[in-house]
This record gives C-alpha cells, sequence and structure tokens, in this order.
C-alpha cells in the first residue's frame, strides 16, 4: 500500500465575511504529539483541516481511515481523545491553547494500522457476526474477550482524571426554544415582546443555525436578529447547550457545556410551553466509497469554507440535488477550489462510487465518466430532528414528494417551526417563527390560569393587557418543497459509519429474517452510534424499505429517545447536597474525641476511643449516652390508647399515668417494622419513641392510619424528635447522680420503680421528663430535656457526676451492653421477612385484640413452626468473635442462618452472638456451624435465652 | 415528571410525593383468608386507564391524597382528601365544582 504523505501546505483562506475565527489570537496544541496551530474559534477539526490533515480516525470494525464528514457535533469520524476526556466531538470542541489531542482506537498510528487488517477478512465479519462466532467453545471466552477488547473503539478513561464542578438549575420560563436558527430566534423574540420569559437553547457556539454560513443577505439578516436578541432582556439564551429530553408537562431538561465554571451544568426547566425550532440536519448518501477522506456533505464544505476559512480541497466534484448543494459549489468557486464537474439529480445525472486508499482520487459517474479529484461533496436531502416531538407523543409522517419526515400531531403545549415543520424563503421562515412565539405565549398563559385555578389562594397571574386577545392561533402554512428521493446509489456503502454497517449488511440481515427496523437496528447495531440514528436512520428505514420491497412510511424509524445528546454522568449527578442533623450536644462529643458514626443522617458518637472501657464504666460506675435522634412522638388526644392498640402488637387500654411500656410494631405484612417504648405523661398524653432511623417512617405510619383508615379518632400526633435532647444515664451510680441535678422527683425505688415515666425539672431546665427503661440492662434513666438546654445538661451531669467516675459512651459500647442483655435491634437481628413470632416476641403479641396492624398474618404465623427463628449463639471457641452476616450451615452445606449481632463482651470476656436459625437447629443446646467469610467453619452453641448476661434482670430493677 | 395538583398546595412535582398504591379497601382482618388479604397487600391491577390511587404529599402538607389518574396520558381527573366525606371532593379541570377553603377542616 503506498503511503500518501501528509499535506504540508496550509489549506487557511483569507478572511471570509461569516468566519468565527479570531485571528488575532494564534495559539498552539498538539495532535498526536505534534505541535499545530490555531485561532481562537478554531475546532480542532477546522484547524487540523487548515493545516491539510484529511484523517481524523480509524472506523470501528474495519479500521478504515476516516475524514470530515458533516464538520459538526455529530461529525461520526472526528471522535477524538482530548486530555484524559474520550470521545471528544472534534468538530464541535474548540481549539484551547497547549490541547493534548489524539486519534482514539489507534495502532501503532493513525496512518498506519494495523487493525485495517480487518478490511481483508471483512467477508467473515459482516454484521452480526459476533451472534455466530467466539460462541464456542466457553473456555476460551477470557482469550475472546482480551483480544476483543483491543478492537474496540472509544477512547480512553484515567482513574486518575480529576473530578469537576458539576452544576444544577431549576428554571420556569414561559416559554422554551429549542434551536437558534432564524425561526427560533424569530419565535423568542415574538415571544419576548409578548412580555413572556424566554429560554432560547441552542447547540453550537454561536446562535444562527444555516445563517452562518450563508451569503451576504443571510449575514446581515442573522446579525439584525442577534442584535434583536441581544437586546432582549427577557430572552435568556443558552450557548454551546442542548435540550436533552421532553417530559410530561414539559418537564425539560437543558444541558449547557463547557461553562468556566463547571464542566456541565443540567438544567431543568418546567416550561409553559415548548417551542421545537431543529432545524434539519443533513443526509449522508450511500454508495461505494462513501466513507473516503474527502468524502463529505455539502454543509460540511460551507461550514469550512465561511465559518472557518478552510479550503476543503483542491479539486471537487459536487452531486447535488438540492439548493444547498448548489450554494456549496458557488462557495467552493469562492474558495479557490477546482469544481471539476457538477452531477445534478435534477437533471436525473448520478454517482456511482468513490475511489481512493487514504484519500479520495476519483468519482466514477453513471455516464460511465471516471472524474479526477480529491474532494466529493454530496447535498441529498435533510433529515428532520423530530426526537423533542417524539417524545412529545408525536408520530411524524413521511411526505413522498418532499423525502423527508414531518411533524404530525403535537400536544397542546409543543410547537413546532422553521426547516422541522416545512420549507419556504428566509422571510417565510421568521414569519413562521414569529407567529409560532406568538401562539407559544397565548398557550402559556392558558397554562399559567390552570396553574392557578389549581393552587389555593392563587392571585390572578398579570396579563398584558390586549395583546394576547389579538393572538390568532392558526399559523401560516410554511410551503414544502419537492425533494429527489435520494438514499442508495446503485452501489453498496456505509450507512452508519460509526457502527461501520454498509447497505449489503442491511440486506443481509432482512434476508436472514430481520425484517423489521427495530430488528434490523438490534441485529446490525445500526444508529446504535454516537449519533444515535440522527444521520443514519432514514437511510436505514431507505435501505431495509428497498430489501423488504416495502415502503418508507412502513418501515418507519426507531423509537427516538433522550438524551438527544450524550450527557455525563457528572452532570446528572450534579451536585450532592447531604443534609445533616447532630444534637445539640455534638459539639462536646467531638471535642473529646469521638469517633463520628454516620446513621441514617445523623452524625452521632460511635465511641470515645475504647468501646471495651466505656462499657466496662457503664457496668461499674455511671455511663452518659447522647440518644437525641431517638424517635420520640407527643400524642394526646382520647383515642390515644386505641392508635397503640391498632400499631403495636401488645396491649395499651390499661396503661396507668406515669407507666411505660415497651412495644413493637409490624407493618400489615406482620413483619417487625419497629419497636420502642411509650409512656402516659397525663390523662390524654402520651409520649412514644421509636428507633432513630425508624422514626421518619413511624412518623408516616401513625399519620397514615389517622388519615386513611381513622379519620373519626381524636389524636394529635406532633414529632418531638428534635425538639428534645435525650440522653441515657446508665450504670449502678445512676440514680445517685440524678439525685444530685433532678428536683421535685422522689427517685427511691419504690416510689420511681422501673418502666415509669415522670415529668421532672432537671439542672434548674423545667418541662423534662424521664423515665427508667433498661435498653443496656443497667439501672437507668432515659432523661429528655428541652433541646436548646441539652447542652447545659449534659455538661452538668459531666461536671457532677465527675467523682462518681461518670464517662460518656457512644454507639458501639450501647451495642454492646444491649448484645449482652439480648436485646435485639430491628433491622439487625430482624430483617424485611421476620414476622413477629420469629424475633421471639410471642410474649408481647395479643392475638385477642380486635384488630393490629398485621394481625392477619401472625395469626396464620401463630399456628406454623416452619420460620426461621432468632437465639442467642455461644461461640465454642470464646476468643472468636465471628463477622456479622456469616452464614450457618446445615450438614449438607445449605444455608441454614446467619449471626445477625456478634461482638466480644467485656463483662463476660468471651465471644456472645444473636442469630437467626432454621427451626431444627433452634432448640437450646443445639450445635451449629457458622462459616466465616473466609471460608473456614466454627461451631457454637444456641443458648437458651437471648441474654448472655445477668438474664433474670436483676441489675435493671433496683 | 408529571405534577399533581395537591389541594392543599397546588400543582407540584411527583418528586414531592411518595406513592403509595392504588386504591383499594381493607379486608376485615378478622375475616380475611391469606389469599384475600395477601392480594390486598401485593396485587395490583395495573390497568391502563383511570386508575384511583394514592399519593402521600410528603414534601409539603404531608396529607394523603386520592387521585383519579390516567395512567396512559397522566392526567387527573379528581383528587381529594383520603378518607374525606364525598362532599369534599375536588375536580381538577377548570370549570369545577366545590374548592377547598381555608375556613373548612378536612379531616
Amino acid at each position: 500500500m503506498r503511503s500518501t504523505a501528509t499535506r504540508a501546505k496550509s489549506m487557511r483562506l483569507g478572511p471570509q465575511p461569516g468566519e468565527v475565527i479570531d485571528r488575532e489570537q494564534q495559539f498552539t496544541f498538539t495532535w498526536n504529539d505534534k505541535r499545530y496551530s490555531a485561532y481562537s474559534g478554531d475546532t480542532i477539526v477546522s484547524a487540523l483541516s487548515a493545516a491539510g490533515e484529511r484523517i481524523f480516525s480509524r472506523s470501528f470494525k474495519y479500521h478504515r481511515p476516516r475524514g470530515v464528514l458533516t464538520a459538526s457535533y455529530l461529525d461520526p469520524n472526528c471522535i477524538l481523545q482530548v486530555g484524559d476526556e474520550p470521545n471528544v466531538r472534534g468538530a464541535h470542541r474548540r481549539v484551547t491553547p497547549g490541547l493534548a489531542v489524539r486519534s482514539q482506537n489507534t495502532w501503532p498510528s493513525l496512518r498506519f494500522d494495523v487493525k485495517a487488517a480487518n478490511q481483508s477478512i471483512a467477508r467473515f465479519l459482516p454484521a452480526g457476526f459476533y451472534y455466530k462466532t467466539f460462541i464456542k467453545p466457553q473456555r476460551l471466552w477470557p482469550a475472546y474477550e482480551s483480544v476483543l477488547r483491543r478492537f474496540a473503539a472509544g477512547g480512553t478513561v484515567s482513574a486518575a482524571a480529576r473530578h469537576g464542578y458539576f452544576d444544577k438549575r431549576y428554571v420556569h420560563p414561559d416559554v422554551i426554544v429549542a434551536g437558534g436558527g432564524p425561526a427560533g430566534m424569530a419565535a423568542a423574540l415574538a415571544a419576548a415582546e409578548l412580555g413572556a420569559q424566554v429560554v432560547l437553547v441552542e447547540e453550537e457556539h454561536e446562535l444562527g443555525g444555516h445563517l452562518k454560513w450563508g451569503d451576504h443577505e443571510e449575514l446581515q439578516i442573522l446579525d439584525a436578529l442577534r442584535a434583536e436578541v441581544d437586546a432582549a432582556s427577557n430572552v435568556e439564551v443558552m450557548l454551546d447547550s442542548v435540550v436533552t429530553g421532553r417530559y410530561d408537562g414539559n418537564w425539560v431538561s437543558v444541558l449547557q457545556r463547557h461553562l468556566p465554571h463547571a464542566v456541565e451544568r443540567l438544567v431543568k426547566a418546567r416550561a409553559k410551553s415548548l417551542v421545537v425550532a431543529a432545524g434539519l440536519i443533513e443526509r449522508p448518501y450511500v454508495f461505494e466509497g462513501n466513507d473516503i477522506p474527502g468524502v463529505m456533505l455539502s454543509t460540511a464544505v460551507r461550514r469550512l469554507i465561511n465559518l472557518y476559512a478552510v479550503k476543503p480541497g483542491e479539486r471537487a466534484v459536487v452531486f447535488t440535488a438540492n439548493s444547498e448543494g448548489d450554494a456549496a459549489v458557488r462557495d467552493l468557486q469562492r474558495a479557490g477550489v477546482e469544481v471539476a464537474r457538477v452531477v445534478d439529480a435534477r437533471r436525473g445525472n448520478h454517482i456511482m462510487r468513490a475511489r481512493g486508499g487514504r484519500g479520495l482520487h476519483s468519482v466514477d459517474c453513471d455516464d460511465g465518466q471516471r472524474v479526477r479529484c480529491d474532494l466529493l461533496v454530496t447535498a441529498v436531502g435533510w433529515t428532520a430532528p423530530t426526537s423533542l416531538l417524539n417524545m412529545a407523543g408525536d408520530r411524524p409522517i413521511y411526505n413522498q414528494s418532499a423525502a423527508r419526515f414531518f411533524p404530525s400531531e403535537l400536544p397542546d403545549d409543543v410547537l413546532a417551526t422553521g426547516g422541522i415543520v416545512g420549507d419556504g424563503t428566509l422571510d417565510q421562515l421568521i414569519d413562521h417563527g414569529r407567529a409560532t412565539g406568538r401562539v407559544a405565549v397565548r398557550r402559556a398563559a392558558v397554562v399559567a390560569d390552570a396553574l392557578c385555578a389549581a393552587t389555593p389562594q392563587c392571585r390572578e397571574p398579570e396579563k398584558a393587557p390586549g395583546a394576547l386577545v389579538s393572538v390568532h392561533e392558526s399559523l401560516p402554512e410554511l410551503p414544502i418543497d419537492e425533494h429527489p428521493a435520494l438514499f442508495r446509489a446503485a452501489t453498496h456503502g456505509i450507512v452508519d459509519y460509526s457502527e461501520d454497517v454498509t447497505s449489503k449488511d442491511l440486506f443481509g440481515a432482512v434476508e436472514e429474517g430481520y425484517d423489521s427496523i427495530e430488528l434490523v437496528k438490534r441485529y446490525t447495531t445500526a444508529t446504535m452510534g454516537p449519533a444515535q440514528g440522527k444521520l443514519e436512520t432514514v437511510n436505514v428505514a431507505a435501505v431495509v424499505a428497498e430489501a423488504t420491497d416495502c415502503p418508507i412510511e412502513e418501515i418507519g424509524t426507531t423509537v427516538w429517545r433522550s438524551p438527544y445528546s450524550p450527557v455525563t454522568l457528572g452532570a446528572l449527578a450534579g451536585r450532592t447536597f447531604e443534609p445533616v442533623r447532630f444534637s445539640p450536644m455534638q459539639p462536646w462529643h467531638e471535642r473529646h474525641g469521638a469517633s463520628p458514626l454516620v446513621a441514617g443522617q445523623w452524625i452521632r458518637p460511635d465511641h470515645y476511643g475504647d468501646a471495651a472501657a466505656e462499657a466496662r464504666n457503664v457496668r461499674t460506675n455511671v455511663g452518659l449516652i447522647d440518644v437525641t435522634p431517638l424517635g420520640k412522638f407527643d400524642l394526646r388526644g382520647p383515642d390515644v390508647p386505641h392508635l397503640l392498640n391498632l400499631l403495636y402488637v401488645n396491649k395499651w387500654s390499661k396503661l396507668e399515668v406515669g407507666a411505660v411500656r415497651y412495644g413493637v410494631m409490624c407493618a400489615e405484612d406482620g413483619v417487625v417494622f419497629d419497636d420502642g417504648v411509650t409512656g402516659r405523661l397525663g390523662e390524654d398524653h402520651y409520649v412514644m419513641t421509636a428507633t432513630s432511623s425508624g422514626a421518619d417512617a413511624v412518623w408516616e405510619w401513625i399519620e397514615n392510619w389517622l388519615q386513611t383508615e381513622r379519620p373519626d379518632w381524636r389524636v394529635h400526633a406532633t414529632p418531638v424528635t428534635s425538639a428534645y435532647a435525650s440522653i441515657n444515664v446508665a450504670g449502678p451510680k445512676s440514680r445517685e447522680l440524678l439525685l444530685r441535678v433532678a428536683e421535685g422527683i422522689d427517685l427511691s425505688p419504690h416510689t420511681f420503680p422501673y418502666m415509669r415515666v415522670r415529668s421532672a425539672r432537671i439542672a434548674d431546665i423545667d418541662d423534662c421528663f424521664m423515665w427508667r427503661i433498661g435498653f443496656t440492662g443497667e439501672l437507668s434513666y432515659e432523661i429528655h430535656v428541652p433541646a436548646a438546654y441539652g447542652m447545659f445538661v449534659w455538661e452538668t451531669l459531666m461536671e457532677t457526676g465527675e467523682d462518681l467516675g461518670v464517662r460518656p459512651f457512644g454507639v458501639e459500647a450501647q451495642r454492646i451492653l444491649r448484645l449482652e442483655k439480648g436485646h435485639l435491634i430491628v433491622g439487625q437481628d430482624t430483617d424485611g421477612l421476620t414476622k413477629a413470632y420469629a424475633a421471639g416476641l410471642s410474649w408481647a403479641i395479643k392475638l385477642d385484640k380486635d384488630d393490629f396492624a398485621g394481625k392477619p398474618e401472625l395469626v396464620w404465623q401463630s399456628t406454623r413452626e416452619d420460620y426461621f427463628r432468632l437465639v442467642g449463639l455461644q461461640p465454642l471457641d470464646e476468643s472468636l468473635v465471628p463477622a456479622e452476616g456469616s452464614q450457618i450451615i446445615d450438614d449438607d452445606g445449605s444455608i441454614a442462618g446467619r449471626i445477625t449481632s456478634s461482638r466480644m463482651s467485656p463483662a463476660l470476656d468471651r465471644s456472645i452472638c444473636l442469630g437467626q436459625v432454621a427451626p431444627h437447629l433452634s432448640a437450646a443446646g443445639t450445635t451449629v456451624t457458622v462459616k466465616l467469610p473466609d471460608g473456614s467453619r466454627m461451631p457454637a452453641t444456641v443458648t437458651t435465652q437471648h441474654a448472655h448476661f445477668d438474664p433474670e434482670g436483676a441489675r435493671l430493677r433496683g | 415528571m408529571i405534577t399533581i395538583p395537591c389541594p392543599y398546595c397546588g400543582p407540584r412535582n411527583t418528586s414531592e410525593f411518595r406513592y403509595v398504591g392504588e386504591q383499594g379497601s381493607r379486608p376485615d382482618p378478622n375475616r380475611t383468608t391469606p389469599a384475600e388479604w395477601r392480594s390486598y397487600l401485593y396485587t395490583q391491577s395495573n390497568e391502563a386507564g383511570w386508575v384511583a390511587e394514592t399519593w402521600w404529599h410528603g414534601s409539603g402538607c404531608r396529607r394523603y391524597l386520592i387521585v383519579e389518574r390516567h395512567t396512559v396520558t397522566n392526567e387527573v381527573r379528581t383528587i381529594q382528601p383520603s378518607a374525606v366525606h364525598p362532599r369534599h371532593c375536588l375536580r381538577h379541570e377548570a370549570d369545577s365544582g366545590e374548592e377547598l377553603t381555608a375556613e373548612r377542616d378536612p379531616a
């Protein structure tokens, strides 16, 4: 293969009237380690093209050399690696000084890529080949994978890539206009004139659409429109931004790219009306050699010449079927390109094939002529990018004479204008745009009225006086021009450039029975590349129509899905806000070396350096634990006992004033859902507690029953979790400590026994209450003080109890202490399938109650024996602490349970556990086998009760 | 994302709500059978068309609301606070009947 030398000659032209480059600002960048120069405003591809480069990538499967096709964001051949960012659209991304650009997936180099050998075995690699090859033998899959991976396209991702900042924003404009061409700008301006708040979203770096590369008159009109948009204060313009999706009720997502302070910003908009002015996308032509570098679309040529002052070639053949193609001929001539031949499809002339290797060298026409050239320009028609309209429920209709799809039925809040709707002169398009903008405002006003009517106490929104009344709903008709239906020449060529799918592949797929476009897409992967069908879908439909001898209308197109353009995961994640809750005493914990535990939204002290020592101190002296996150509810009303009876499995009607009871809540499926103590403070006044992680769910559960099933009950439930700071004072010296700070209350054991609640004045603070409960198994009082005084009371207790050996203890120590006592933790020792009997709670369940949440399931469970039980477990090797979650396995190796809680006990100096085991292993004294995470096994014995320490509870009741 | 016209708060994004489930009546727990009870817990009829369902406005007024929604077009036809007497029913269309005013106790 003879190698063609890269041109050293500059292809940069003199100044062009519409150029976007700034010749005053020149700098350098690298391409595959070679230095090139660029002007500010150049894209990577325009700068390289100006330097004479023509090959930018190698194709996906056959590794064919590829050059500019569309010179726009969608160009499938210009996808490059920029620094550590893969898959950059090289014909859209602007060059910045020092940018390091590389080609992707080429080895050893772009010029000479060994994987191009795939071309010689192309016969064996038709579309879908991987469904039939590399299947057997299965043991070779890892080998196949390592080889095939090298052939996969796409850039490289660096694990060391720095995390950029991604932003998020919410907007509520009256009108969003998607597309900043002439019709889009006109719609935005007309809407703004009527007083609407407008957001105008444009994909490219400047407004203008096809006017940007237009003739002198078009450029003047463009300047005027841009000036109007600049002057309109209620039009917000988003450039280099894309409307990526339209969802129910005009919930619209807009992606803003390359902001100065953020990598991307995801804008979530609720627009009252949406105007789609997305224009038209030029369609490639399918013929032999249509992917040789030097073959490009008319819009590519016009962009290169007019926007970037780049000469696309020296000697051109132009195949044209429309006025854009004709204009391209004029642009080429102006740029000094020799136009060797114009093949006019409207006169019935066609091209057959393009010929060349690394670059085009000739074109065969259908009259037998072979024309020498290095540039072949095609202008064969347009595809309407109806994505957003499809997402709004439209099913576009194919128009035979115009050879493209048109929108048909839109919901009230979505309108379309510009090329996507029809053709006509520039004036006609602008007029249509203006009319559409006005109608969009009228529709927006209707939506605003409906919103106001649905919002209680909404004041009437201000309407622009009289202006909207005169807006006619009917829009002017845009003419629809005839256009030859040109999809495929008499030869076969590439249909999907990104996936290397040829028209022959599509015929082959149809022959194999894949005769619907959805099946063909999935089998051949056509339209599944980066352009997602914008360049390919209509050609695929046309070729499948040919192959199945059906009209295009019947074939249809595949579903257009959001996002319209790629969105980074960073943009979707945006800024993360994680609310944090902490008790008033948290600063004290931090000052005293607390290691933080994140429990739900709460930050709590896990330990203060030595959890075992903290636990020992509780059993010996007295400890303080901050339990503020505990869920607390103030319940008032004559029907509170009914509520308690309904939500808990046990009975509450006879709870006296001053008494406290432990209760378990089940969901309607009988599964244990939460637990806590509830105390009666007065005639109609109760306080309920719930677990800290379940507090929100319990509040909702209470409201659910009161609102939906028992609206006649007189109960007020107020969450007071953060209204009170809660401190558990635990240990043999806890009474002694509290005697020093509690006023107006008799703490002697007969007057204030276990499971009682009292109001109290603590450390001079009124409105506290305290109860005697015993999660840790020691004599303990849980005091609840108004949160503002939490820190004061905590510090007072620490100071006052110094001589008693008071120490703080954290969540870890509490877990050890409660495990020594065998107290279960909902969600730790129970799971989503644990119905109450399985947790050893039969003593609490009162099936003779008329109704309570979960009753039917518990009635049925009470008649069965086949459920896993929660039991105490003692490892035979007392020094081994099995990891929580370790499986318990049966003799045949099947899973028969698991360790749910496991710790080394400081009080007993041995490991202790709770676990769930299968019924046949749950009898006390049974030895079970625990399989540890490393695969080794250890025996453990089922104990007679859950508590390993002080099972009679003597220490609690003193 | 669709909006739900909360009678207390006005039309709000569904992200403020929690979907609770299809409207159905709780069987008598003392007379029910396992099949009936579990059908109440787990089976949804999941029709394409108008359905009555419960939404909870968790990030707003925290009321349970019974909504009549068309599962294909996402229109909302009626919305009312759960377990309220039918005369409090709110119609969502512009030319609707009664509106919930501040004076009337919704519960």
